[in-house]
């Protein structure tokens, strides 16, 4: 009983941030709910059992997309005066949940959280969950599987970081400084 | 941002946060293998450090100068995973098949354990470094001299 009060009370948190977050007006404000947003995702995701995702979440959502934020807002802040945004257009306050209860409706065609018979679980992931251990000697599957059976993946991943990284410096550093 | 922040309170909090931050993502870095966390973590939650150092210290200080020593390292990330696949060839295997690892007196497994922790290192340098060069140049220009134009 306890227990589902409490995932209630978790959903009901995530959604009032995210919803708060379109909604307020000022945009400092608006940062440190999409932070605390972020914060209860990750919650969500520990619950489901994704550590790791919690993790990133966790780290990147509420800690490095909030510094990004506030010193892009530092930044633009002496030159634009408009700090107070506009109220949200009518279209996407209404529109917005419309397209949300449409992707609920469609979500009852999923196969059930855990289910073992659903596709994802029954495709390569036993492979990976049995063999595992015999395969790669590393007593951690979400390790193998990242960086031995996918150390492609992770390698172009990495490459992907450091590009986006290179692009980010080239394009808003100064030239001269 | 430029100079120290001069809060009594932000600092000596952050004298505190800093380090146990940098210990926490050794920490994920090094227990990845194990438990949840990783390379990609571990290089977040250092890069997360360096920007609170530089939020609080400035960039002039000596700690902010050590932030700004980090960005010669973009690439060296990329250098050591690329490096320890290029080993596994060297090694005979396949390139990134840690098992093939030529490292004298070693078994099977801690040449993997080996491999991946130095894949997981090169992941986690390669994310700190780009991090922090992304906050650096959003936040390192010169606001006065855009105010003359």
């Amino acid at each position: 009983m306890t227990y589902a009060v409490n995932i209630a009370l978790l959903l009901l948190l995530v959604l009032t941030a995210a919803s708060a977050t379109f909604l307020v007006r000022e945009l400092m404000s608006s940062v440190f709910i999409l932070g605390s947003y972020s914060f209860f995702l990750a919650l969500v995701w520990a619950w489901l059992g994704a550590v790791d995702v919690a993790f990133v979440e966790a780290v990147i959502g509420a800690g490095l997309a909030t510094v990004l934020f506030l010193i892009t807002l530092f930044d633009t802040a002496p030159k634009d005066s408009r700090l107070r945004r506009p109220p949200p257009p009518l279209a996407g306050v209404v529109g917005l949940p419309l397209l949300g209860i449409l992707l609920l409706f469609a979500a009852n065609d999923l196969s059930p959280f855990g289910d073992p018979t659903s596709p994802a679980n029954v495709h390569i992931s036993p492979v990976y969950l049995q063999q595992s251990y015999a395969d790669t000697l590393t007593p951690n599957v979400v390790t193998s599987v990242l960086m031995d059976y996918r150390g492609f993946d992770t390698l172009i991943e990495t490459v992907v970081i450091f590009t986006a990284g290179i692009a980010c410096a080239l394009l808003l550093k100064e030239p001269g400084s | 941002m430029k100079q120290m922040h001069d809060s009594l309170i932000v600092q000596t909090m952050s004298r505190l946060l800093i380090p146990l931050a940098q210990l926490f993502s050794l920490y994920v870095l090094f227990f990845g293998q194990y438990g949840p966390g990783g390379g990609f973590v571990a290089g977040v939650i250092w890069t997360t450090s360096m920007i609170l150092t530089f939020l609080v210290y400035g960039l002039k200080s000596p700690q902010g100068r050590l932030v700004e020593l980090v960005l010669h390292g973009d690439g060296v990330g990329l250098i050591i995973f690329v490096g320890v696949g290029g080993l596994c060839l060297i090694g005979g295997g396949e390139f990134l098949n840690y098992a093939n690892l030529e490292i004298l007196g070693m078994d099977a497994p801690s040449r993997r354990y080996v491999g991946i922790l130095l894949t997981q290192i090169g992941v986690a340098v390669d994310v700190a470094v780009t991090g922090i060069s992304i906050v650096l140049s959003l936040a390192y220009h010169d606001t006065e001299q855009e105010y003359d134009v």
